[in-house]
Order: structure tokens, then sequence, then C-alpha cells
């Protein structure tokens, strides 16, 4: 007998609506109980995918009122223009407040200093300012769209993520998460990172945009891109990511499987244009979301964990 | 088939990490990325075959010790279903991470050493899985091929463990002679052990059926908290929003509402697919119901027939996972139950459980880290409850330290299904 990986096609959809269903329910559940037992919190939106059905899911958490929280967006300076026009665009259509902490002004204060990292990406430089955000505001919980199939590091993480007042994760020392009860106790200068969509894969978060019909930006779609290749990924050339001399750019149709810097997530060569084509290639696919396309996390085995414990997401 | 939650224990050096590994990969569930990172680890440490264990140990000091230190999530599937498995750590002094792990599966999956047969160890984890209501286990008989694939070794490994599961009264227990390191009888069938002839570990874990789900009890809702928008045509509305626990809701039902002990109907029923007539477990819903009663966060909206215990006291078995503190009688604590939360009070502490004989030794004063006792609570607030071997929702709670919020106890109401334990009242 020999297994072939999960084919979308061939589960009965009832089946797979169930599933979707029991996962919809389930972090509704969570972002509920975090709205009865925080007083502040707040959601992090970055316009990616996994963001866009987090929010999805809050509206209908507390629906028919209004969402009672704000989202917060962690401005890299760096990003899809695409992202950011459908960030905008949301806030405005659902009327829901928006607050952006914003890397390029951390960076002309001086309050953090440049990236060293290669090709200049500004992922650990989110982390601050994040702090900075959480601490202003205020915010006792922040929702976070990660999940566990993402990185084996987040694979390790609990549901409510304690994080102490330097935004650090220990884990090592994670509370026990028994059965669904939420410990939502925290001590002062303490707060936490909620992750409500920890038991999605991405395939999961492609169906569901699908079968919800929710809008997405563009460039998770097929479309022509001048890209480059660098370390066996495809970059897109942008004014914050340029081809060196030994390498060429070259336009090709692509599509992106995560939204995050421009200078660190790279495009995977498609020509899916709908979402159907798109969850059809992901079932397929035999590599990982991050593998294939962030450089950040390539940099070491442990590059997560140790990001996570300066306080990332 | 649905959808299949799986816990994972065994003994430091069992295999249970080269098992799911094997399960991973010869169910493609790895992506060729992450395997090529772990060849390339694999042979910087020179093993002489694809080191398994790389591919599930998440963390920096589980791979440099070579144990599992905390529960992994593992998503996986193949034509025939849907995994999530909780990969969690089998050394006694990480039991309350195994706790967390299997509190929410359908299914234990047991990982036993053949050469060193059932160990205190594995009577443990089968103790946690009985005791957390887990009905179905799964006992993998690893390194077969270390004891020449006899038939024997497993026959006799399998006698004795079938004998203590009877004890526990699992009923549906199944037991596999594999070999994690070479694959046999993990996804693919073994060529070596033609004597055994139920198919492989996964084949089984496909077809397994769950039984009876918690759509088919009670209803049970504990409300999260009421929504109010307060604006325009909604002015007038109250919702009550919570999980269906157990049970079906459905327009037009009798209700009962505890701890009040009021009664109403449902009028309306929001789902995350919108307005419905009828929805079932584990659905999120927001009900609306026809009587002006005062309900809030912690109550519990359930079925006019067959309703939930109201106590300010009960009889619990608790697992002890604080590191710094005992547990002992007058202990006082907070405790969490369904979305209610309140203060205890540890009014007695009859005896702790050995795991290895299933008897309750009486005359102890503390229950220390890991260790699992029956105790008789006294609470602040009125607990709406069922026996946790009826409702597994309505049936557990956790106990929060005070001082430092952070959660010490996994507790379960009532007595557990298997010993005897009676000479406490
Ligand atoms: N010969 C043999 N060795 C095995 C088998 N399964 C695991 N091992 C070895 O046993 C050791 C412990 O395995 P590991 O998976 O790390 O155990 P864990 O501590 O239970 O996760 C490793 O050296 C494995 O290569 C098996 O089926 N046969």
């Amino acid at each position: 007998m020999s297994i072939q990986p999960v084919p979308t096609s061939s589960r009965t959809t009832r089946t797979e609506l169930a599933e979707l269903n029991a996962l919809e329910s389930e972090s509704i559940h969570i972002i509920r109980e975090v709205i009865a037992e925080f007083d502040r919190p707040a959601l992090l939106f970055s316009g990616g995918k996994d963001s866009i059905v987090m929010l999805h899911l809050a509206i209908k958490a507390v629906r028919p009122a209004i969402l009672p929280f704000p989202i917060v967006h962690i401005d890299t300076g760096h990003n899809f223009p695409e992202a950011i026009e459908y960030r905008d665009r949301t806030v405005e259509k659902l009327g829901i407040q928006l607050v952006v902490g914003s890397v390029q002004e951390a960076l002309d204060t001086g309050r953090i200093a440049q990236s060293t990292d290669p090709g200049g990406s500004r992922n650990r430089l989110q982390t601050p300012v994040l702090l900075d955000v959480i601490r202003k505001n205020k915010f006792g919980a922040v929702f976070g769209g990660a999940r566990r199939d993402e990185e084996r590091a987040r694979a390790k993480e609990r549901v409510y993520s304690f994080r102490d007042e330097f935004g650090q994760w220990d884990p090592k020392n994670q509370r026990p998460e028994v059965w669904n009860l939420y410990n939502g106790f925290i001590n002062s200068g303490q707060h936490i990172r909620v992750f409500p969509l920890s038991n999605w894969t991405e395939l999961d978060i492609w169906r569901y945009i699908a079968a919800q019909k929710l809008e997405i930006p563009s460039i998770y779609f097929a479309h022509e891109r001048e890209v480059f290749e660098r370390d066996g990924m495809y970059m897109a050339v942008s004014p914050f990511l340029q081809p060196e001399p030994h390498e060429t750019a070259q336009t090709m149709s692509v599509r992106f499987r995560t939204v995050g810097d421009m200078t660190s997530t790279a495009a995977v060569p498609s020509k899916a244009a709908t979402i159907e084509e798109v969850v059809a290639e992901i079932g397929a696919t035999r590599t990982s979301e991050r593998g294939q396309s962030r450089a950040d996390d390539r940099a070491s085995e442990a590059a997560m964990e140790d990001r996570k414990r300066e306080g990332y997401f | 088939m649905e959808l299949l939650r799986i816990a994972t224990a065994g003994s430091v050096d069992d295999g249970k990490s080269t098992l799911i590994g094997r399960l991973l990969f010869d169910s493609k569930a790895i992506e060729d990325d992450v395997l090529s990172a772990a060849e390339s680890v694999s042979r910087r440490q020179s093993n002489e075959y694809l080191n398994l264990a790389l591919l599930t140990d998440g963390l920096r000091a589980e791979r440099e010790q070579g144990i599992t230190i905390d529960v992994a999530y593992r998503y996986f599937g193949t034509a025939q279903r849907k995994f999530i498995l909780a990969d969690t750590p089998g050394h006694v002094q990480y039991t309350r991470n195994m706790v967390t792990g299997a509190s929410t599966a359908d299914v234990a999956l047991i990982i036993v050493d053949a050469r060193n047969g059932v160990v205190e160890q594995s009577l443990r984890h089968a103790v946690i899985a009985a005791l957390l209501g887990i009905r179905h286990v799964v006992v993998c008989i690893n390194k077969m091929d270390l004891v020449d694939f006899s038939e024997e070794v497993f026959a006799t490994i399998k006698r004795q463990f079938e004998t203590f599961l009877d004890d526990l009264k699992v009923d549906c227990a199944h037991f596999v002679p594999v070999s994690a390191l070479i694959g046999d009888n993990v996804v693919e069938p073994s060529e070596r052990m033609p004597w055994y002839t139920d198919g492989p570990l996964l084949r089984h874990l496909e077809q397994l059926e769950i039984g009876r789900t918690p759509a088919d009890d009670a209803l049970r809702l504990p409300v999260q908290y009421v929504i109010r928008p307060l604006k325009g045509e909604y002015h007038d509305y109250r919702g009550y929003a919570g999980s269906i626990r157990s049970g079906v809701v459905r327009v037009g039902q009798q209700i009962g509402i505890l701890p009040q002990g009021k009664t109403s109907r449902i009028t309306a029923i929001e789902t995350p697919d919108g307005e419905a007539d009828e929805a079932a477990w584990p659905t999120a819903v927001t009900v609306r119901i026809k009587d002006d009663i005062d309900i809030s966060r912690g109550d519990l909206i359930c079925a006019a027939d067959g309703v939930p215990r109201v106590s300010k006291s009960f009889d619990a078995t608790v697992c002890w996972m604080s590191e710094s503190k005992d547990l002992t009688q007058g202990s006082m604590l907070r405790i969490k139950h369904t979305t209610r939360t309140g203060r205890a009070m540890i009014t007695a502490l009859h005896s702790r459980i050995d795991v290895a004989t299933l008897s309750a030794e009486t005359g102890c004063n503390a229950l220390k880290l890991n260790e699992i006792g029956r105790v008789s609570i006294k609470t602040s607030l009125p607990i709406v409850y069922d026996d946790y071997t009826v409702n597994r929702v309505t049936g557990s709670f956790i106990l929060i330290d005070e001082a430092t919020n952070e959660t010490v106890a996994a507790g379960m109401i009532g007595k557990p299904a298997f010993g005897n334990f009676d000479s406490e009242d």
C-alpha cells in the first residue's frame, strides 16, 4: 500500500467543509475568550492571507456588534504596495481603527539601528517597533495569525503565548494548556500573544478563503513580474532590492505564497490565476511555505526560535 | 472520515521521534526542503541513517539533548483522513506537557521498546490517557528488528499490557509490532513479520472509528460573553455567544439556564455561516432567547431535560503541575471551569494514585509536581458540572496559582472510570 500526499479533490467536499467549520469555530472560541478576559486586545494585520482570515473570524466572533478593538500594522517600509492598498481599503470598508507602528520612523528618530541582516531585511526590526506599540497602547493581548504547521518552533507554541516585559517567549517555561481552558491571568507588565489559527494548515487557509470567497491582495495570484534568482529563490525587483551585477532580472509569471517584507519574501513561478487554481497548486506542492518563500528563515536552523525569544511573533 | 486527534507518548529512547518522523516521512507529509535540511544536519552528526527525530524536535534544546521537552503539534493527511498529532514528552518530569497534549486527543499512541517490554513509564502513559477519557489506545511495540521480529516477544508484551488496560477499563486497544527505524508496519506492511496480519499503523489510524462524539450528548453551551451592539436596528439585540460543547441547539427548543435555575426557549441561532434553525457541537454560536433573564459570562445554557449539577463543592481527580509549590489540604487557588472563574479551596486531599498499581495511597499530606491525587474542592461560586466521565468539557477545570498566575493543576470532576476509590466517602 502506498500513500499519496493529500490530493485536494479526493476527499469529499463535505468532509472538507466540516473540517473547516470545526477550525473556524475553534478560532472564534479563542477570540471570544480573549475579548471576554482582556481589557485591551488588538489584532496584528499585515494584509497577508493569514491575517485576512483572522480578521474575518474576529468579525464573525462579535457580529452583529462591531469589532471592539483596533488592528495593528507593523510597517517595515518595505511592503508590497498591493498589501498596503488592501489594508487601507479594508480599514475604510469596515470602519475599524488602525494603529501603525513604523519601522522607518523608528529608524529616522534613532529609536532603532539599521539592519545588518543580509539584503537589508527589516524583519528583525519589527520586533522593537511592535513592543513599543504594545507598551504605548497598553495592549494586554495581541492576536497573531501564525500557524503551527509553518515552522517547528511555532509547532511548540501554545495558543496563549505569554511574553514578559521584553516580549520574550520562554519555550522551556510554557504554561500547560489543557482542554480548551485558556488561563488568561497575567502579571503586570506581561502581555500575551494569541494564535487563533494555531491548528490551521496552509491548505486550510486557502480552502477557507475559497469557500468564504474572501478578497485577497492581487499578488497572491499569478502575474507578470520582474524577478531575479538569489539562493534558489525568486526575489522581486523593487526600490528596496536590486539584483547584484552577477544576477540577472527576468520577467516571468509568479505569485506569492506569503506576504512579508519585499526584501525577504520570494515569489513562486506560477500560472494560477484563480483561487481554485491556487488551492490545487498548494495541495500538490512539495516545498514548505517558509522554505520556498521566506529568506529570513533560512538564516539558521533555529532562526525562528531565536527571533521569538527576542519578542517576534 | 472525520479528523483524528492523536497524542503520542513514549519513554526516552523508545523511538517515538523516529516513529513520528517515519509516519510523516512515509506518508509524504514532510516537504522536500524540510527533509533536505534534516539530511544535512544528519550528515553533520554522521548518522548512518537519516535521523528522523530531527524532523520533529523543534527546539534547540531538544535537538541538542535529543529529547522531547514540550508538546509539538503536527498536521498531516492521507487520502482517507486528516490527522492532528500532539507529540508529547514521555519523561516523568514533563508529565504536565503530556497532559496538555493528551487532553483533547481521541487516540493515545503509546510506544514501547520491544527489548524492555512494559515499563513503569508505559503504565503511567496509559493511566493518564485513561484518566483523560481517551477511549482508544494504540500500543506500538517498536524496535522489533532488535528482537528478531519475534512473534513471541510481541505476544508476551501484548498480553501484559492488555491486562493493565483491562484494569483501566480501556476497551478499544490495538497492538502493532513495528520497526520505526526501518519502516516495518508503520506505513507499509512488514515482510519480516508475516505472522502479523492486522495491517500497518497508519492504516489502523485511517480506519479507526471514533465512535460517540460530543454531538451525541446533552446540550451544553457555556456563555462566553453577551453581545449587545446597542445601535440602530440592533438596539434591543442581546445575544449569548459561546461554543456548543456538546449536543445540539434548535430554534424553539426549551432550555435551562444555570446556575440561575431558570428556563426559556431559543428564538434565534447565529452560526459562523449566518442564521440557522439548528446547530451542533462544535459550532461557535450566538443564541437569543425568549425571556428577559439576567445571563452573563460563566452561565450555562443546557438541555431542559438532563441538566448538569450545580454545587459549590465536589470531588475530583487532579494532576498537579507546579514546580514551586505542593498541593495540600487548605490550598487556596483560582479555578477556571468552562467560562467561569472563581476561587477554590482544597478541603481534603484523600489520596495519591499509584499509577503502577492503580491503588489509592491514603494518608499523604501533599501532592508534588506530576503527581495525581483525589481531592475535595470548595468554590466561591457555584459550579455547573457533569462528571468528567460523562462530559469532558463540563467535567474539567484548571487551577491557577493566585500569586504567580501559573496553571498548577488539571482537574477532572467525579471518580475516574477505573480503580476503587470508594474509601474516601
Ligand atoms: N534498531 C532500531 N532502533 C530504533 C528504532 N526506532 C528508534 N531507534 C533508535 O532508538 C534511538 C532513540 O530513538 P528516538 O526516536 O530518538 O527516541 P525518543 O526518545 O523516544 O524520541 C535512536 O538511536 C533511534 O535510531 C527501531 O525500530 N529499531
